[in-house]
This record gives C-alpha cells, sequence and structure tokens, in this order.
C-alpha cells in the first residue's frame, strides 16, 4: 500500500466536475460520520456538562488529568494490555500450530481448512453466546463437567476465570483468521530451502526453529499488530454478551468502558477524553503497520 | 487515406522541453518510421499525434486539418500499442468491434468489417477466444485488426514487435509491410531497432534527443549521415570515429572523421602509414568482423568478406580507406562537408 | 507427491500423528458450534438439567420454527432480514463508493486531489468504536436511529476499500485507457466497460469481507437500534437473555446464534477462493 502512494498513472482523463462528483460520496459520508464526530469528541474531551446537562464547562485537558489519575481508568489500560496479549498469543499460537501441520499435508490440507475457515464468519457477539453457552455458571457442559473434577467454575465471580473465557472466546474466532495468513505465509517459502537444511540434517523442530520461524517474521509482524487491533476494538462483542465488563470490571476493557461511561454512566466529557486516548493508540498501531508494510516492499 | 504535416512540433514538461521542433510534411499512403535510443522523444512524438500528449506548441495537421485540440477518437487514426492494450476480459471479436460500438457503427456493418480483419489477419479461428488464451503473434494481430476495422486515414505503431521473440519479429514485420502497402494507409511506426527502421521505411526520422537529425528514405540516411549521431545509430557494426589529429593530416573545420567498418580494408603494413593490433576477430560466415586497437588505444572495427584471410589475435595490421567515403564531423557533431568530395 | 515430499519426512506415522493433530485442533474449532447445535435441537428440560446431551435431539424443526416466528423480543425471521439488509448495504455500498473514488484518484487530476486522498486515508484510523458517542449524536439529529440508513451510512466510508481498488487501478496498463481514448471511449465509458469488468474478482473478494464485517456489526446496532424491529440478528441475541434470574430460552437463543452463523458461513465457504485470495491480498 504505502509504496503506491508516490506511483502517478501517466494516463489521466480531463476534466474538473466528473472527477470531484465521482469522489463526493465517500468525502461527504467521511465528513459527516467521520471527521465531525472525531472533531466533536476531541472538542467535548475539553468540557465536562453540568450535573442537568444544560451546559458545558471548559476544563481545558482536565478531564486527561483526572482519567490518568482514575484507579478505574488505569486498571482498564492494564486489564486491556492483559487481555489483547492473551488474545493474540493464544489465537496465534493455536493458528500457527495447526498451519504448521496443515503444511505438512499434500492431501486434505483443503478439507481441514474449509473446516477452520467457519469462526472467521462467527461473529465475536455469537461467539461469546456460544462460549457463555458451554461455561454458563448453571447449565454450561464444561462448567458441569469440571465439577465432576472438583473445580468449581464461576466467571461471575471470579476474575480470572472471567478474563480465561473472555480471552478464550475472543481468541476462538480469530483462529481462522490467523491461520490463513499463517498457511499462505508458510506455502510461500520456498520448498527448495527446507530441503536444503534437511540434507544438512537439521531435524523437524531444529529446521523450524531456524529457517521457517525466521522465514516466516514478516506475517508474524502483520499478524501482531492486526491481532493488537482486534483485541483493543473489535472484541467488544465478547465482553458485552460474555461478562458486561465484570466481575468488578476485570474485563473492561478501554472500549468497553467508553461504552460504558459514555452511554450506561453518560459521563460524555470522560468518554469523550477516553475516545481521543483510543485514537491516539489506533493511530500509532497503524502508523506502525504502515512504516513496516514500507519496508517490507523495500527489500 | 491522408496526409500528416508537423510543423515546428515542441513538447514541453514544465520547463524541460523534450521535442525541440520536428517538420515534416507525409504524403498519402507512405511508411514513416521514427527511430532513435530510448529516451530520444519518439514515442512522445508519436503520441502527440495521437493526441494522448498535449502539444506544447506547434501544429499537427491530418489531411489539412489542424487537430491539436482534437480528441484521439475524432482524429481518425488507429493505434498500435507496445503490450497490445487488449481488453483483457473482451473476446477477440469484441477487442475489434469495441470502437466501432462507440462509434454507433451498425451491427452488421461490424460484423463485417471484423470478419474481413479477421481474415486478412487470419484470426478467423480465434474470434470468440480471450487475449490470455492467444500466443504473442496472434495478440499482435488482434492489436492490428483493431486498428484496421476502423478504416482509419493514419495508422500509429508504437514498438509493436518489440515483445516478440527474434523470429516471430521478423515475420510480424514482413505481414506488416505488406499489409500496409495493401491497404495503402499513410503510417507512423515507431521503434528502436535500426533494422526495422531501414526495412520498412519509405523514409525515416533519426531522433537524437528531441530533435529530428535526419529526416529521408533509409538507403540516403545510411549513405550520407547528417549528423555524427545517425552515422553511429545507423548501421551496423557502428560507424568508427578517428580523433581527426589521429590522420596525420589536417582536415578542414573537421573535429572528428568517420568511416564506416565495410569502408575499412586490411592491408600489408607497408602500404599504410596507419596501423593497428588484432584484438579478437568474430567470423559470421559471409562476413568477418575484426576489431582492432590503435597505436592510442582507441578501437577500430572491419567488416570484410568472410572468404578473406582472417588475421591472428596481436597481429598488426595496416588499415585503408577511400577518401570518398570519409565523413567528417565538426565539433558539434553536425557534418562537415567538403567541396568536391 | 507423497513421494517427492517424504524426503522431508512425511512418512506412515509421521502423517497419521498430524492428522491427528489437525483432528484435534478442528475439534476444538468446531466443539462450540456443534454443542450450540444439538442444543437448539433438544427441548429446555435437556439443558436445564445438565449434562446437557451431545447429540443432537428431535426438536429441531419446532425450535427453529418457534425462533423464526417468535423468537423472544422480535421473530428471529424479521432480525435476518434486518441484519441481510444492513450486511448488503454496508457491503454494496462501501464498494461503490469506493470504486468511484479511487477512479476519480487514479484516473484524474483535480484541484483537491491530494487532500481528499490523506482524508480518505485518516479515515483508517478511526474505527467506529473511538468516535461512538458523537456518531450517535451525528445520527440522532439526522433522525436517523432505528434506521437502516442509520445503520449503514457510519459504517459505509472507509480506506481500505478506496485503497484495495487504488491500488489494482495502478496496475491496471496505462495503454488500456489509451486505447480505450483511441477507440472513443469517455471515461465513463472506460469505467464500466473497462475497469469494471477488469476488477469482478476484486470486487468479489472484497463483498465477502464486507458482507461479513457488515453482518457481524455489534457494538453500532446495539446503540442505534432501539426498537425490537429494527434489531439485526446478531446483537438481537444477547437481547434474548432475560435480566435478573428468569431461566433464558436456551433452544431458540442456540437456534437463533446458529442461524446468525448460516448466512456468513454460507457466503464465506461459497466463496472460499476467491475470499482467501482477497484476504490475504488485500491486507498485506
Amino acid at each position: 500500500m504505502a509504496h503506491g502512494f508516490a506511483m502517478e498513472k501517466r494516463v489521466t482523463f480531463k476534466g474538473m466536475w466528473l472527477p470531484l462528483l465521482l469522489i463526493a460520496p465517500q468525502i461527504v459520508i467521511t465528513a459527516v460520520f467521520f471527521f465531525y464526530p472525531a472533531g466533536q469528541a476531541i472538542w467535548q474531551s475539553l468540557f465536562i456538562p453540568d450535573p442537568f446537562g444544560l451546559s458545558m464547562q471548559w476544563v481545558g485537558l482536565g478531564n486527561f488529568e483526572f482519567l490518568l489519575k482514575d484507579p478505574f481508568y488505569r486498571a482498564s489500560f492494564v486489564t486491556t494490555a492483559i487481555f489483547s496479549t492473551l488474545v493474540t498469543v493464544v489465537s496465534m499460537g493455536v493458528a500457527l500450530y495447526l498451519a504448521v501441520l496443515a503444511d505438512r499435508l499434500i492431501k486434505g490440507s483443503g478439507t481441514y481448512r474449509t473446516l477452520l475457515i467457519w469462526p472467521y464468519a462467527v461473529a465475536p457477539a455469537v461467539a461469546g453466546v456460544l462460549w457463555l453457552f458451554m461455561f454458563n455458571t448453571r447449565v454450561g457442559v464444561v462448567t458441569w463437567y469440571l465439577g465432576l473434577l472438583g473445580y468449581d467454575w464461576n466467571h461471575v465471580l471470579n476474575d480470572s476465570e472471567a478474563m480465561g473465557l473472555v480471552v478464550v472466546a475472543s481468541a476462538w474466532g480469530r483462529v481462522s483468521y490467523n491461520f490463513l495468513f499463517f498457511l499462505a505465509g508458510l506455502q510461500a517459502i520456498p520448498k527448495s530451502v527446507i530441503e536444503a537444511a534437511a540434507i544438512d540434517g537439521a531435524r523437524f523442530w531444529t529446521r523450524f526453529r531456524t529457517i521457517v520461524f525466521p522465514l516466516l517474521s514478516p506475517t508474524t509482524f502483520f499478524l501482531l499488530v492486526v491481532n493488537i487491533i482486534y483485541a483493543f476494538f473489535e472484541t467488544f462483542g465478547v465482553i458485552h454478551t460474555i461478562t458486561g465488563g465484570g466481575p468488578q470490571q476485570a474485563t473492561t476493557i478501554l472500549v468497553y468502558k467508553v461504552y460504558s461511561d459514555g452511554f450506561v454512566g453518560q459521563d460524555l466529557g470522560s468518554s469523550a477524553a477516553q475516545s481521543v486516548i483510543l485514537l491516539v493508540i489506533v493511530s500509532i498501531l497503524t502508523v506502525v503497520q504502515f512504516k513496516y508494510i514500507e519496508r517490507r516492499v523495500h527489500y | 487515406m491522408a496526409t500528416v504535416t508537423l510543423e515546428n512540433l515542441r513538447k514541453s514538461y514544465g520547463k524541460t522541453e523534450v521535442i525541440h521542433g520536428v517538420d515534416i510534411d507525409i504524403t498519402d499512403g507512405e511508411f514513416i518510421v521514427i527511430v532513435g535510443p530510448s529516451g530520444c522523444g519518439k514515442s512522445t512524438l508519436l503520441r502527440m499525434v495521437a493526441g494522448l500528449e498535449t502539444v506544447t506548441s506547434g501544429d499537427i495537421q491530418i489531411d489539412g486539418r489542424n487537430v491539436n485540440s482534437v480528441e484521439p477518437m475524432d482524429r481518425d487514426i488507429a493505434m498500435v500499442f507496445q503490450n497490445y492494450a487488449l481488453y483483457p476480459h473482451m473476446s477477440v471479436f469484441d477487442n475489434m468491434a469495441y470502437g466501432l460500438k462507440i462509434a454507433k457503427v451498425p451491427k452488421d456493418e461490424i460484423a463485417k468489417r471484423v470478419a474481413n480483419a479477421a481474415e486478412i489477419l487470419q484470426l478467423e479461428p480465434y474470434l470468440k477466444r480471450k487475449p490470455r488464451e492467444l500466443s504473442g503473434g496472434q495478440r499482435q494481430r488482434v492489436a492490428m485488426g483493431r486498428a484496421i476495422v476502423r478504416k482509419p486515414a493514419v495508422f500509429l505503431f508504437d514498438e509493436p514487435l518489440s515483445n516478440l521473440d527474434a523470429k516471430l519479429r521478423v515475420q510480424m514485420r514482413l505481414e506488416i509491410k505488406a499489409l500496409q502497402r495493401d491497404l495503402g494507409v499513410t503510417s507512423l511506426y515507431v521503434t528502436h531497432d535500426q533494422v526495422e527502421a531501414m526495412t520498412l521505411a519509405d523514409r525515416m526520422i533519426v531522433m537524437n534527443s528531441g530533435v529530428a537529425d535526419q529526416i529521408g528514405k533509409p538507403l540516403d540516411v545510411y549513405a550520407d549521415p547528417a549528423t555524427e549521431f545517425v552515422a553511429g545509430f545507423i548501421g551496423s557494426p557502428p560507424t568508427n570515429f578517428l580523433d581527426a589529429g589521429q590522420l596525420g593530416r589536417r582536415v578542414e573545420g573537421g573535429a572528428k572523421v568517420g568511416i564506416r567498418p565495410e569502408h575499412i580494408r586490411i592491408v600489408p603494413q607497408t602500404e599504410t602509414d596507419f596501423a593497428g593490433k588484432v584484438v579478437y576477430s568474430e567470423p559470421l560466415g559471409a562476413e568477418t568482423l575484426v576489431h582492432l586497437k590503435l597505436l592510442d588505444g582507441e578501437d577500430v572495427t572491419v567488416r570484410q568478406e568472410g572468404a578473406l584471410p582472417i588475421p591472428e589475435e596481436g597481429e598488426s595490421c595496416g588499415l585503408s580507406w577511400e577518401a570518398k567515403d570519409e565523413m567528417i564531423f565538426s565539433e558539434d557533431g553536425s557534418r562537415v562537408r567538403q567541396s568536391g568530395s | 507427491m507423497a513421494q517427492q515430499d517424504g524426503m522431508v519426512e512425511k512418512r506412515g506415522g509421521g502423517l497419521w500423528l498430524t492428522h491427528l493433530g489437525m483432528i484435534i485442533g478442528v475439534a476444538f474449532i468446531f466443539f462450540p458450534i456443534w454443542l450450540a447445535f444439538v442444543a437448539s435441537t433438544v427441548e429446555q428440560q435437556a439443558i436445564v438439567r445438565p449434562p446437557m446431551p451431545l447429540l443432537p435431539g428431535d426438536k429441531l424443526v419446532e425450535n427453529y420454527t418457534r425462533a423464526l416466528t417468535s423468537g423472544v423480543n422480535a421473530p428471529v425471521a424479521m432480525m435476518l432480514m434486518n441484519s441481510v439488509i444492513m450486511a448488503l448495504g454496508i457491503a454494496i455500498g462501501k464498494i461503490a463508493i469506493s470504486l468511484l473514488s479511487a477512479f476519480a484518484i487514479v484516473y484524474f487530476r483535480f484541484p483537491g486531489r491530494h487532500l481528499f486522498f490523506w482524508l480518505i486515508f485518516l479515515t483508517l484510523m478511526l474505527p467506529v468504536e473511538v468516535r461512538i458517542v458523537p456518531t450517535y449524536e451525528v445520527i440522532a439529529n439526522f433522525g436517523m436511529l432505528n434506521s437502516y440508513s442509520g445503520l449503514i451510512l457510519p459504517l459505509i466510508a472507509s480506506a481500505t476499500a478506496t485503497f484495495l481498488f487504488r491500488q489494482f487501478f495502478m496496475t491496471v496498463p496505462d495503454e488500456l485507457a489509451e486505447a480505450a481514448r483511441v477507440d472513443g471511449a469517455k471515461p465513463m465509458r472506460f469505467f464500466f466497460d473497462i475497469l469494471l469488468p477488469m476488477s469482478r474478482t476484486n470486487i468479489a473478494a472484497l463483498f465477502v469481507i464486507l458482507f461479513i464485517y457488515g453482518w457481524n456489526q455489534y457494538l453500532w446496532p446495539l446503540l442505534i437500534t432501539t426498537d425490537p424491529s429494527m434489531n439485526t440478528i446478531v446483537m438481537g441475541i444477547k437481547q434474548m437473555f432475560p435480566s435478573g434470574d428468569d431461566t433464558a430460552d436456551w433452544p431458540v437463543i442456540m437456534a437463533t446464534s446458529i442461524l446468525a452463523m448460516i448466512p456468513p458461513v454460507l457466503v464465506v465457504i461459497g466463496m472460499q477462493r476467491l475470499f482467501v485470495r482477497g484476504l490475504v491480498e488485500s491486507e498485506k
């Protein structure tokens, strides 16, 4: 993508109004639904509304100061960090394991791929419901069998069990996506390189560690960034369906807090300030991703 | 059928001028080849005639009508592109018919014209195929067919053969020439290949950094190059250039003397005071190319009959030529014509 | 193939181990879906007295009929319809406006071109979750709560699709546009006759990705559809859980979950090859 910025077509059509007309729908929608709201978020983050919601009081960076001192917000940061690390590691780990296996198979890898693609089509919110059902404290199958083993599962009360459940449910839906990329990455490694290593006497694990994994690193890095973005934003549905951010905010990640403070708590100034902080985080992630893609192109 | 006139045609990109004023009158049915090295402006010139590049100053007339600001489709031209530019999702028939459909030519007329072109180009069995199912030569023919069906006043060819392999290139070259003769359509043909230029052209334009160095019949250009560049570019192997001082005699107004390899003879050293050492020889059968190094280190190539004895490597030989074959060039590369020669 | 590959140890026992590993993985991925399916075919009694069976029961038709026609708050058939409209609206709308703007940016020189390009580019950094409250206010001010346009429009502009098409248009040889000009095609004719047909594999792949993106939206419909008759199926499932201590109607909820999966799964499996290519190419 990035390398294309400088490229220009030699051939162009004449005219000024036609292109403006063509680009207008996207620009209008972008302005109304992207830039105006984003501007509003920044603007609102500088105010607090009075208790009756009738007027706004200018507080400058007060909302941000307050947020950064707020133990709940800080806790949410830590939660987000733990959550996204776990989701990324679990989903990429499982996906890499399956991709390595699928790459070893010549026959049947298509069938497995078709089966493994399924969860990609399952919405995070639906994934949440499926996992909630399995671990439901009253009717969940897994809960019941764990009970037989003497383990009393209760994610409604237990912080780490709640975290574990939202992590697994989020990672589950993500395995397909990562699997497809890892498989494509593995299949792009020339067979001759692997064969040369085999002739050099490297066993499977050594080959994987010294040849395959390094050659796969572009894919891995790309997935790392994309999965972190996913864990930050798109897992809202999982958390909303399974834990609702609880117990006691144990699974309240940043996006969830924007929602709960803004819509449930009606604290618009704080919610807007949180949006702005998220905006900064996405921007950094996006820039990292693009810088990286740019570098890849110049190999 | 039409005449094409270029008058002091110039093209600039910003402040950089890339075509420095080209003039030519092309008569009806003439085959003009624009030849030159890459970056000399030959394609730009053709694209200006096509209407794909704007004219900075000067005039282009097709059949006496100034077309400077006329859209390509209204110039009554057809163009064959280097990469053929076939529409990949359309069949051969649709590719050829597309321009006619836009021009709202009646359906039966389109069918007739495409069938006719397909017959001429032996494309009849392939009309329903997509371009990707064709060989390079067939794609080339489709591109030609697309030009033919429009019955244009002028054909424009932009290096049409450069993507073909050597053997096919020779064959298509002959086909293009024959086709152009049959149809009698005025043609402009751009190439960097001097063999194509020599064989196809009625007249050729030799371009050098945006200037038409010489316009003339191929053999005239070969025999009597107007500039040092033309002398070096047309003819293979290229003309040898020697510093005038080296020849040991004064050459009036000239800085360099050019002699074509085929005009130099190898003679015993006793017969001439001009000599060199053989570096290597390339016997090609009908002829032999002998590469020599002069005493001051300059390289000279001699082209001689294959039947003549081939000198040994390292052997010193005398070199001789006739004075009438000398071409004298001044410091700035222009030809110096001496009275009486 | 098998012999040739044998060199890098893939024989006999190793091969079976690989298959076994794959099967365990697939089982892990599939188990939640299987369980949901089983739950959607039994009666409530079989679920609330754990452990629930692991093989399907005989209430499939009954449960699904109940879900589709009455559901809990709104019939699921209605929610499915809403989801289809939203997902198609987002996918088709995004593709249409992105094709047009990419065409303008690549094939024209006009004032503000670079500015517009960067404006579109910046939207990459603005997922709906980041601007959620103000966007909600915009929709509310336009009176678009509980409407399809409110569901669709804010999600329709995105840089990704525009970039993909721009990228693809850049690879279309210049000479094709020149040939079209010589053939007398005006810009829009070139767009419809040449560019659009040439982009069809890209369009199809993008359609799959965007359809699923639209179908799987959760937070946005949750905010702006307060009227149950406008609920989409993905967000509607959560609304089926009772508040307080009442027991959820699990068979209907699970039937709804399965129904919520079927359309996107069909799209993905049906267009698998295009989709995989589009995914791996567009996001890299």
